[in-house]
């Protein structure tokens, strides 16, 4: 009998997965049995989505093999998989908005068949029941437009558990939760567990998932660097490197070094709701004219709000203010005119134009001799852009895209840049000319940065001072060579 | 609480079939002959609803499933009359439909936001060209005269279209409101999802696109066959394709109903501010503007809405 539990149910073997010339997951091999929980953790960009999307069969794996209780999925199309027993329990819902939560649940109980125009009579039972496991009783006959944002997340877990799956796979459990909700749904994870199904629980750090998971598998740029005990992987040499960088050479400048009375950037008690999700709670932070302050946190922290929310992107409550004066009412162009550009994660180039029309678009403001000078310098700080002017900017390397996004956001004369991941899915290799361009911009300009990594390797080389931004709440500030001994429980 | 809305929808739909059934008592030939057209193209409107506000793909070219529908079975009895039925014709309109649409959707499903509208369009300037240059067969610009028609009397026809859309309507409504239409809407709001829950996306669309085929291209031809006549103007053209699609969004999307009611609106605007000339296409686009603009839910989400306050 103990033969038979011990035998894993999903045994996942040199999983690769290319994306063109980029392997996303490379020879990922690891198995889960039934009862027990597995937490995959890597940073943003190290594969862990992309992998559970290959057990699913939403991306089709390149190479290796996929195994549920001895059968081949790989390859199969997500709704065969799907009927093999694997569940998915989605991070971000899409219910369907006009029928009721009870409605919704019992999508999940139909058949896959086109003939089935009256649906069967226990359904409506099955439903209820399913609906009394996860806590949603109370509101079957609301909408999902109406519901909290933690209700959602149950009506999410209700759909997967009437597919009565083997294998469960849970994207980001906890992420947008309370701390009682956490407790929740922890409680309704472990009964995946308690009925011998095998749990899948893909977040980005230990700490989060330390609770309830079995064992923990970390990854990094794509390959397996650790397994064990949640207290084991936090304590495994690679993970603490991936996540909290190495030994640090720290050229922080102190804060009593700036010479301006008042900060000139002043974000107080700031708050942001998406809908229902809360994505930043209290947030106070300052920057000081001429410094770099990097604000570390995962994906989904709230780094991105924040910048969005100083940039007037989204409404906030709490108080914004620039060179003294508030924020609040400017438009995102006016902000931008005042002094303060974001480079977003996601780059924003003009694919189909040059090199040269991105920088010459973004010294748009600027008079003829100034842009050419400016032109200048920029060149000098990346010279392969020089050398790739007349190139679309759509055709260059990642690497390449960065430093012009960096280039074009430079070309509008900020006086506080915000860089938000310029490391995303870029190679070590690149990562260090971005650095030293950094170094350069830092010595040689009085420019003000605000940088957002996840990378900490990345960020805290560069920064005088550093904020953790940890679930929509800063919880911890200091100088970067006190990162490791005092933030580095938030991060791992 | 909840029956309210509906049960009120369940009165006011009643009321509307009753007025219909009587109207051929008390209205002119030329009104039924009016209402005939707004009827067939309810059910264009309709089906192309069960496309867009269930299974969420917009398809630009109902007029391509509708026109080989038409086409395909004037042509037939173009060619054969009189040794051919006309509900053979009919219904083998209704069957090149079905197939047009399989050979569309298969390669348009593959392909996935922008582009799916796209391909549907390319298939009906594709079509309107083949109209205009196969002149010989297809009658080319002026049309394509048909020998035979359903009935010369204009009640006779009124019922044919009106009993045709009743039912088409309850079956594309019934379908909408089955587990079928369920699993339509999660696959148009979150494909990744519906497969994630065991649903074969493509299945089910390509399902709802045979569906839609098949009721647009049964409308077309029994539309040819009252008309006596098909050209690339009432059945094709683009503009076609807009006016269903007008109709489909102001009657309120994703309610099958709606549609229906959307277009027999627009037709009988059209017709009533006919006399003043072209400012009547333009009193006709303003108000569909307003209602898009103002209540997105069209005129059935007005309906709901109203019963909700």
């Amino acid at each position: 009998m103990t033969d038979v539990r011990n035998a894993p149910m999903l045994e996942v073997t040199n999983l690769t997965k290319r994306f063109g010339g980029l392997v996303a997951v490379k020879n990922l091999s690891f198995s889960i049995r039934p009862g027990e929980i597995l937490g995959l953790i890597g940073p943003n960009g190290s594969g862990k989505s992309t992998a559970m999307k290959s057990i699913i069969g939403v991306e089709r794996p390149s190479a290796g093999s996929v195994k549920l209780d001895g059968e081949e999925l790989a390859g199969l199309p997500s709704h065969r998989i799907a009927r093999k027993g694997v569940g998915l329990v989605f991070q971000h819902s899409r219910p369907l908005a006009r029928q009721t939560v009870l409605e919704n649940i019992k999508v999940a109980l139909l058949p896959d068949k086109l003939t089935r125009v009256f649906a069967d009579k226990d359904v409506d039972g099955k439903a209820r029941a399913i609906a009394g496991r996860v806590g949603l009783s109370g509101v079957l006959d609301r909408k999902p437009p109406t519901l909290a944002f933690a209700d959602l997340r149950r009506l999410e877990l209700a759909k997967a558990i009437a597919r009565h799956p083997k294998l469960v796979l849970v994207d980001e459990p906890f992420a947008g939760l309370t701390a009682s909700e956490v407790a929740d749904f922890s409680d309704l994870i472990r009964e995946f567990r308690d009925e011998g199904c095998a749990v899948l629980l893909v977040d980005h750090n230990v700490k989060s998932v330390s609770a309830l998971v079995d064992r923990v598998l970390a990854m990094y740029l794509g390959e397996w660097i650790a397994e064990g005990t949640a207290a084991e992987v936090m304590q495994n040499e690679t993970v603490r490197r991936v996540y909290l960088g190495g030994a640090l050479v720290s050229t922080a400048r102190p804060e009593s070094s700036f010479s301006d009375k008042s900060p000139a950037l002043q974000v107080e008690n700031v708050g942001v709701t998406y809908g229902k999700a809360l994505a930043l709670q209290d947030v106070s932070l300052h920057v000081h004219e001429g410094e770099f302050v990097s604000l570390v946190g995962l994906n989904g922290a709230g780094k991105t709000t924040l910048f969005n929310a100083i940039s007037g992107l989204v409404p906030h409550t709490g108080e914004i203010k620039w060179a003294g004066a508030p924020l609040r009412g400017g438009t995102p162009a006016q902000i931008a005119r005042s002094g303060i550009v974001q480079c977003p994660e996601t780059r924003e180039l003009f694919g189909d134009m040059n090199v040269r029309e991105n920088l010459d678009l973004g010294g748009n403001a600027l008079d003829d001799k100034e842009r050419t000078e400016r032109l200048e310098w920029m060149f000098d700080l990346f010279p392969i852009l020089k050398a790739r002017q007349t190139q679309l900017s759509r055709t260059l390397s990642g690497g390449e895209q960065q430093m012009l996004a960096i280039a074009r956001a430079l070309m509008m004369k900020p006086k506080l840049l915000i860089l938000d991941e310029p490391t995303l899915g870029l190679a070590p290799v690149i990562l260090e000319t971005l650095s030293k361009a950094l170094d350069r911009l830092r010595e040689t300009s009085d420019i003000t940065v605000l940088l957002g990594e996840q990378n900490v390797t990345f960020a805290l080389p560069h920064a005088d001072r550093v904020y953790v931004l940890d679930h929509a709440k800063i919880v911890w500030e200091g100088p970067p060579d006190r990162f490791e001994a005092e933030a580095a429980e938030h991060y791992l | 609480m909840r029956a309210l809305p509906s049960s009120r929808l369940f009165w006011i739909g009643l009321a509307a079939f009753l007025v219909a059934m009587a109207l051929p008592l008390y209205v002119s030939g030329y009104v039924l002959g009016l209402l005939t057209v707004a009827y067939y193209t309810a059910v264009f409107a309709m089906s192309w609803d069960l496309l867009f506000g269930f299974a969420g793909e917009v398809n630009f070219g109902p007029t391509f499933l509708i026109g080989v529908g038409a086409y395909t079975a004037g042509i037939l009895d173009a060619q054969f009359s009189p040794g051919i039925s006309v509900y053979l014709c009919i219904v083998a309109g209704a069957f090149a439909a079905v197939v047009g649409g399989v050979v569309l959707a298969l390669p348009a499903l593959r392909v996935s936001g922008p582009y799916f509208g796209l391909t549907t369009l390319v298939a009906v300037l594709m079509l309107q060209n083949f109209v205009i240059v196969a002149a010989s067969l297809t009658g080319g610009e002026i049309g394509l005269a048909v020998p035979d028609v359903l009935s010369i009397d204009a009640t006779t026809n009124y019922w044919i279209a009106f009993v045709f859309m009743a039912v088409s309507g309850a079956i594309l409504y019934g379908l909408s409101v089955s587990p079928i239409g369920l699993i339509l809407q999660a696959s148009g709001q979150d494909k990744v999802q519906a497969g994630a829950l065991g649903f074969n996306v493509t299945k089910h669309k390509l399902a709802a696109f045979i569906v839609s085929a098949f009721f647009s291209g049964l409308a077309g031809a029994l539309m040819v066959f009252y008309m006596g006549t098909a050209s690339v103007g009432t059945f094709i053209d683009v503009a076609v394709a807009v006016q269903i699609i007008i109709a489909a969004v102001i009657g309120g999307r994703r309610t099958v109903i709606g549609a229906a009611i959307g277009a027999i609106f627009l037709i009988g605007m059209g017709e009533l501010l006919r006399p003043l000339g072209e400012l009547a296409t333009l009193i006709v686009s303003v108000i569909a503007l307003a209602v898009i603009l103002f209540f997105p839910d069209g005129f059935v989400g007005m309906l709901r809405g109203g019963a909700k306050a």
